[in-house]
């Protein structure tokens, strides 16, 4: 019988088989940041262990990093232990490291991509779970907890439990203005936070296949949101084309080598998964959340859902907490919700594709009165791209703030954080309470619904803004 | 890791599903450096209410957390492993745990349980009624038994005896060193490296 793309990398890791014991799988790359690694250095230290592949292990800063005013001290002294820590482990074990205020410093899973370190057919791992978003160029690629963390550094490798295959068909084309972030919202809507629990997700059809290398980073990014272990899409001549030239990708004969086996990662004809779910990309539409989940979502053009419309006791009880904790009431328009904060950036939504389509929209126009747009560009690069593009100062122009690079409002750990009722539109993964600061409210969107919004001052698409002045090409 | 093989202690009935780890612990606990010393930051936001379950006074003292499906999804933070234990859990009991925080408990000693929905109904019914009321987990037997419940449970036999023996990982996986450096020496040469290439 024929194999998934997901097994034929699975076969390709193993180390080490054995009856009644999970596969040892061996690790390709192994992503590094602040949060989740003092500990596991501090097990190797313990232990007198090494970091046994040095160059296979890569370190960035990103989630405590501030967004203004780095060449300062951080000023938080906790989020600056942190990042000394890392700075000292990674001199210490010989891991290299990209600090804040260094070229090639972002958010890790913005970074991995961005230098060609992430490749088909890898296995690829990261203390952070949306290491998922690797996935989109048909590798393998998982979150881990700081055990496995000191685990992989180690010994490269991890014993893994098997999973079960699951194929996302997104059949037709996506209608105009509905983006990658708006189909992964509607997946999620579909099958559940805990929908996908087991499995590793393969995203195919035509509506796929058609999407560049930025949107599916978006979609296997948010795999994790579904509770799967991973997602993959299966490399193609859009992935070969990105890979081509960057820093770390092969050259020469080596390249012809690497295309010839990338080829041959495709799910087999005759292969069946476990699951199988088909969508519909003509249906789809701008997709937005209303609630504390991220499979708490609907389209733009609906409206809050009453609670009592859930037959499922924990689905109903769980929309009556989201509800009570985002201010919202049943049969509320979600086009009517006003924001006080807009967030463009994070491992979702914040590479260079994701600016130019926030800042399409806003050119030649001004942001709301009252509203404070953040504009986080998700590695140095991409600000570099950015301001090359002259993107910085369409966001500046419309009166939102270009900041540095890093996770910024996605999480609160750094100085960018909502205030207790505060409400946001965010680009972002997560609209859990109080993720993007204590008694936040976050909704999850597009880049371009985040521009819209941030114009019309409420939830909004950039099909909306056909009464504020026409945008300009930049 | 701390070894695990049956537990007895009462009890703190959590009546939510999809509990994130966000919501277990919130991310600014995230920039400790060390294993300990998160038990306040356990569900911090939820217990800012005096009426949370867990700050009831009969809930002190308690060892057992019965949760709600799907609990522990999102972020990968072990951190919220760490803060259950740090605050006096041995173990976890819900109808759906979230992979990844499923493999960071059991990697710490956290035994975490999967039992039927009705099930756990019936484990809150019972513990919201009697706060006195003792569950027992026993790895050993692999069954969970309360007043008016006996419910056997599934693990697979490998996690079960690197949880009974309390096992460290990475000393078993480094007994494989050799078959590891058999696997490196037919790696393609074109795989990347992240110390060249730049």
């Amino acid at each position: 019988m024929g194999r998934t793309l997901a097994e034929k990398v699975w076969d390709d890791h193993v180390v080490r088989r054995a009856e009644g014991e999970p596969d040892l799988l061996y690790i390709d790359l192994h992503l590094l940041h602040e949060v989740t690694s003092p500990q596991a250095f501090d097990g190797l230290r313990k232990s007198g262990r090494r970091v046994r592949r040095t160059d296979l292990t890569i370190a960035t800063e990103d989630h405590n990093t501030p967004t203004l005013d780095i060449d300062k001290p951080i000023a938080d002294p906790v989020s600056r232990t942190q990042l000394e820590t890392l700075r000292k482990n990674c001199a210490e074990f010989g891991v290299r490291l990209h600090p804040l205020g260094d070229a090639e410093q972002g958010v890790v899973h913005v970074v991995g991509p961005q230098l060609g370190l992430t490749q088909p057919g890898m296995t690829v791992v990261c203390g952070d779970s949306h290491t998922s978003t690797h996935g989109a160029f048909g590798a393998l690629a998982f979150g881990i907890g700081t055990s496995q963390v000191e685990h992989v550094l180690a010994t490269q490798t991890l014993p893994m439990a098997p999973f079960r295959t699951m194929a996302v068909t997104v059949l037709g084309e996506l209608p105009e203005g509905v983006t990658a972030k708006d189909l992964i919202l509607a997946i999620i809507a579909r099958i559940g936070t805990g929908g996908g629990q087991g499995y590793v997700i393969e995203y195919r059809g035509e509506a796929i296949e058609k999407l560049s290398m930025e949107a599916r980073m978006t979609i296997c990014n948010m795999s994790i949101e579904a509770g799967a272990r991973a997602g993959m899409i299966a490399p193609d001549e859009t992935t070969f084309a990105y890979l081509r030239g960057r820093d770390h990708a092969p050259r020469g004969t080596d390249w012809d080598a690497a295309v010839e086996y990338w080829r041959t990662l495709r799910t087999d004809d005759d292969a069946v998964f476990d699951h199988e779910v088909v969508i519909d990309a003509a249906e789809l539409a701008p997709f937005v959340t209303w609630g504390t989940n991220p499979g708490q979502g609907a389209p733009l053009s609906a409206s809050v859902p009453d609670p009592a419309s859930f037959e499922d006791a924990s689905e109903r009880l769980a929309a009556e907490k989201a509800l009570e904790y985002m201010g919202l009431t049943a049969g509320q328009k979600l086009r009517d919700i006003s924001v006080d904060t807009v967030f463009v950036g994070s491992c979702t939504n914040g590479r260079i594709e994701d600016l130019r389509s926030a800042a399409g929209i806003l050119a030649g126009r001004r942001i709301a009165d009252g509203v404070r747009m953040l504009v986080v560009p998700g590695s140095v690069r991409v600000a570099l791209q950015a301001v090359e593009e002259g993107l910085d100062k369409v966001f500046t122009a419309a009166g939102a703030e270009w900041r540095h690079a890093g996770c910024s409002m996605c999480l609160g750990m750094n100085p960018d954080q909502l205030s207790p009722g505060e409400r946001c539109a965010s680009t972002s993964n997560r609209n859990f309470e109080g993720r993007q600061g204590k008694g936040g409210r976050t909704h999850l969107v597009s880049p371009q619904v985040a521009a819209a919004t941030a114009v019309t001052g409420h939830l909004a698409s950039p099909a909306d803004l056909a009464d504020v002045p026409t945008p300009v090409e930049v | 890791m701390e070894a695990f093989t049956t537990h007895t202690g009462r009890a703190v009935p959590l009546r939510r599903g999809n509990v994130d780890t966000d919501q277990i612990i919130p991310a600014h606990w995230l920039k400790k450096v060390t294993r300990d010393g998160f038990e306040d930051g356990l569900f911090e936001a939820w217990r800012k209410d005096p009426e949370f379950v867990l700050n009831r006074p009969e809930r002190r003292g308690a060892t057992v957390l019965i949760a709600g499906p799907d609990f522990g999804t999102g972020s990968s933070r072990e951190h919220a492993v760490w803060a259950l234990q740090n605050y006096g859990f041995k173990t976890v009991i819900s109808a759906r745990f979230a992979d990844i925080f499923r493999g960071n408990s059991l990697k710490n000693g956290l035994l975490t349980v999967v039992l039927p929905q009705a099930t756990v109904d019936a484990l809150w019914e019972l513990t919201e009624a009697d706060p006195t009321a003792e569950v027992t987990v026993d790895l050993v037997g692999r069954v969970v038994r309360a007043e008016g419940v006996e419910a056997p449970f599934e693990l697979d036999e490998n996690a079960r005896w690197r949880l009974l023996e309390g096992l460290d990982d990475i000393s078993i996986t480094l007994r494989e060193e050799d078959a590891i450096a058999v696997y490196e020496r037919g790696r393609p040469n074109w795989k990347p490296l992240t110390t060249q290439g730049a």
